[in-house]
């Protein structure tokens, strides 16, 4: 058996309604917990990509892959270990303005974290960071001591270091 | 499937604009299908649908089934037998979730099928509607496309990419759900059929370094054995696995989906494999070193244990569905495409050979369950009737021509371990889901699909009461199916397994039943039951000579078990005799 790991499944679809639960449902039926999950374009007009994180065996996974790829709207799927890709997630912290002015240790975590203030009015800042897990997570301790008042963090979004073909693939078709 | 090429050489131009309501855009659609029979339910929803019906009952035959779920079996039967696509409809909201035992049944056993479900009007859509439910998240995990339509100038489209994708490739079932305000809306309409998708790769295409490494591998085995599947019938290809089994002398043994793709009394026809298949292909599928499997998935109930399963054999997978290689069992070497193609490549780099003593071996270990087994089991000489002397009665009147439809249980294992078989096509059965009830519905679609060969239902006391109410649909359509109940009062297969394996404990499993004979009768239909064996013959004979639709119950022996078996989570080898 081969050890369990984080894999990136990367899959580009037709943009339809109801492709989500279709392909939720590959992962449900098969109990595997969706780590994150992402939805967006991709480079291709019109084709949909899905970015999903899953902690897995390899041969698990490779057949998972095959379930995609069998659905009809599903062009092609692809996994990759962290190793093999560029990836980030981002997040958003909502936090009180007057702490921004009163607690000078908090701009030094802005700071030392690179983190980014999207927007500051009287009652709060919005501070944006984007980066791996570890760093994300580490700047919501710190931030945590002063009070959060909202936090949010998105879906793992990556790029592999390999080529995808997925421009090819569909050239071919249109021939 | 070459079906794709078929459709691609039919005529595909756009046929002059037309100003049509979306209902008669799905009657248009269906006839240039080429659908020419429907199983359904009316209903709210649906009910412009059908008032078109009405307008073209001279051209579609509708069969009005008890039971939005015997509609599925129906089309199902009438898919399996005629290699066309079945075709159901029902409305929405319970109409729609009854279909769904089918639709899943049609997907594990990859049968063409389009579904059609009405639906409530576009703006009560997530209103709790009355007779709303969410088809669509209901039905995806079980079709193979579904599709929501709510503005009628989708349906031509819709509706062939339905039948392209419910056809091509790996056949299976694909829903489309219609809002009642887009059959009543009015559109341009244009029809043509659909040849590509472009996500969508039905065919993957012919490897010929693979066929030719497997001809290696073929050429090169002592004791080489073939494992077919339904793959080989959906692929239209008997003629061509035919070929490939004579040239190159290898014993072919089948699944129950698999069975009838060449003829039962084929000399290397060496039985059927799995859970109740026959001695010697379990046993030697431990022993063979050349294991070739073709359109067959290695589903638990024929491999047993995986984990010793062929593990000495190199294992050829020649298959359609990417998916299914690896999926279950390792391949040395996997030929994809469709069975038609990759077995006619295969063919000509084939050696001519005869493993003459290899064959032996399957007809030594045949006889060892023919004298332990079969001789008792199909002639009896105890007093009570068993399953397989009614199967082997079945055969020497039809001589192997008849369609077998059979439903899930005891008397489903006999009936594909006996039933005889001259052409492909010949035996529906609900394999992967087990659908208990599926008989009776499938055998009249089987019919209707088949109209000049005799069809024999092959039921259980069990799963004849599960859609028993249709005995209504074929006494209203008259259509002229033999129905064989195999009564035993017992759901046999899970008094078996309590017999075997908990001690004996029968929870729930004898059946105190009604007079099923006067209940045909109710639904005049012929009507006879049979308890003694001197009657049996007699009583075949006249049933298969009926003109019209037949009851035959057959009371047999109560706790007769069927052999061989391998225990679940055993291993092909591990097959027990007694």
């Amino acid at each position: 058996m081969s050890e369990i790991k984080t894999y990136t499944v990367s899959i580009y679809t037709e943009n339809n309604v109801g492709l989500l639960n279709r392909i939720s449902a590959i992962f449900q039926r098969r109990k595997i917990n969706i780590e994150s999950l992402n939805t967006s374009i991709s480079e291709i007009e019109g084709v949909s990509r899905f970015t999903i994180v899953i902690n897995l065996t390899e041969d698990r996974v490779k057949k998972v892959i095959g379930q995609l790829e069998k659905q009809v709207e599903v062009i092609k799927a692809y996994y990759h270990t962290d190793e093999e890709t560029i990836f980030l997630e981002t997040c958003l912290f909502k936090i009180k303005s007057d702490l921004l002015f009163e607690e000078r240790q908090i701009q030094n975590i802005i700071k030392e974290s690179s983190a980014r203030i999207v927007t500051v009015n009287k009652e709060f800042f919005v501070l944006e960071k984007a980066g791996r897990r570890s760093e994300i997570e580490l700047l919501y301790r710190e931030l945590s001591a002063f009070g959060i008042m909202q936090f949010t963090r998105s879906g793992r979004i990556s790029v592999s270091k390999e080529e995808m073909k997925i421009s090819s693939m569909l050239a071919e078709f249109a021939d | 499937m070459d079906n794709t090429q078929t459709i691609k050489l039919q005529d595909t131009a756009v046929e002059a604009t037309q100003r049509l309501t979306g209902k008669e855009a799905i009657i248009k659609c269906l006839l240039a299908e080429g659908v020419d029979t429907l199983y359904g339910y009316p209903g709210g929803a649906i009910m412009p649908v059908y008032d078109e019906l009405y307008k073209y009952q001279d051209q579609l035959h509708h069969v009005l089934t008890r039971h939005e779920q015997g509609a599925t079996h129906a089309a199902q039967g009438y898919a399996r037998v005629s290699g066309k696509v079945g075709v159901a409809i029902a409305t929405s909201g319970p109409g729609a979730t009854n279909l769904i035992t089918g639709i899943a049944d049609a997907q594990i056993d990859s049968t063409p099928m389009v579904c059609i479900t009405g639906q409530v009007a576009s703006h009560l859509l997530g209103s709790d509607a009355f007779q709303e439910t969410d088809i669509i998240g209901i039905s995806t995990p079980v079709t193979k496309w579904n599709h929501q339509i709510t503005k009628a100038s989708e349906i031509p489209e819709v509706m062939a990419k339905a039948f392209y994708i419910a056809k091509s490739g790996r056949p299976g079932p694909v829903l489309i759900d219609i809002t009642k305000d887009a059959q009543f809306e009015e559109f341009d309409f244009a029809y043509k059929k659909c040849t590509a998708v472009r996500s969508y790769k039905p065919v993957p295409k012919l490897n010929p370094e693979a066929v030719k490494a497997a001809a290696d591998l073929i050429n090169n085995a002592k004791k080489p054995m073939i494992v077919w599947g339904q793959g080989v019938i959906l692929g239209q290809a008997e003629e061509e696995f035919k070929a490939v089994v004579e040239k190159s002398g290898v014993p072919a043994a089948w699944t129950i989906l698999g069975v009838s793709a060449i003829p039962t009394d084929h000399p290397l026809n060496v039985g059927m494999v799995g859970m109740h298949g026959n001695y010697g292909p379990n046993m030697l599928t431990n022993e063979c070193d050349v294991l070739i499997a073709i359109g067959m998935r290695f589903d638990d109930r024929v491999t047993g244990n995986l984990e010793t399963y062929a593990k000495q054999a190199k294992v050829i997978h020649f298959e359609i569905d990417p998916a299914e290689v690896n999926k279950n069992v390792e391949a040395d070497i996997a030929v994809l495409g469709n069975s038609k193609e990759t077995l006619a490549a295969l063919l000509p780099l084939l050696e001519e050979k005869q493993h003459t003593d290899w064959h032996n071996r399957f007809k030594e270990l045949y006889q060892i369950e023919y004298d332990k087994i079969i001789k008792d089991d199909i002639t009896p000489e105890k007093e009570g009737l068993t399953m397989g002397e009614v199967l082997e009665g079945i055969n020497k009147v039809s001589k192997g021509d008849a369609v077998i439809v059979s439903d899930v249980g005891q008397h489903q294992m006999v009936a594909c371990r006996y039933a005889k078989f001259n052409q492909s096509k010949s035996n529906v059965t609900s394999g992967g889901l087990g659908t208990m009830g599926f008989a009776l519905p499938a055998a009249i679609g089987a019919k209707m699909g088949a109209p000049d060969r005799p069809v024999v239902a092959i039921i259980g006391d069990g799963g004849y009461q599960m859609t028993i109410q249709e005995l209504g649909t074929i006494f209203q359509t008259k259509v002229p199916v033999k129905i064989v109940v195999l009564n035993n009062d017992f759901l046999g297969m899970v008094r078996q397994w309590q017999q075997l394996f908990f001690d004996r404990r029968y929870a729930s499993t004898e059946l105190i039943n009604p007079d099923f004979v006067a209940i045909a009768k109710g639904y005049f239909i012929e009507a006879k039951r049979v308890s003694k064996r001197e009657d049996l013959a007699g009583a075949l004979e006249e049933m298969l000579a009926a003109e019209g639709p037949y009851f035959l119950e057959v009371k047999v022996e109560k706790e007769d078990n069927v052999f061989p078996m391998i225990p679940t989570g055993a291993s092909v080898s591990d097959i027990r005799l007694e």
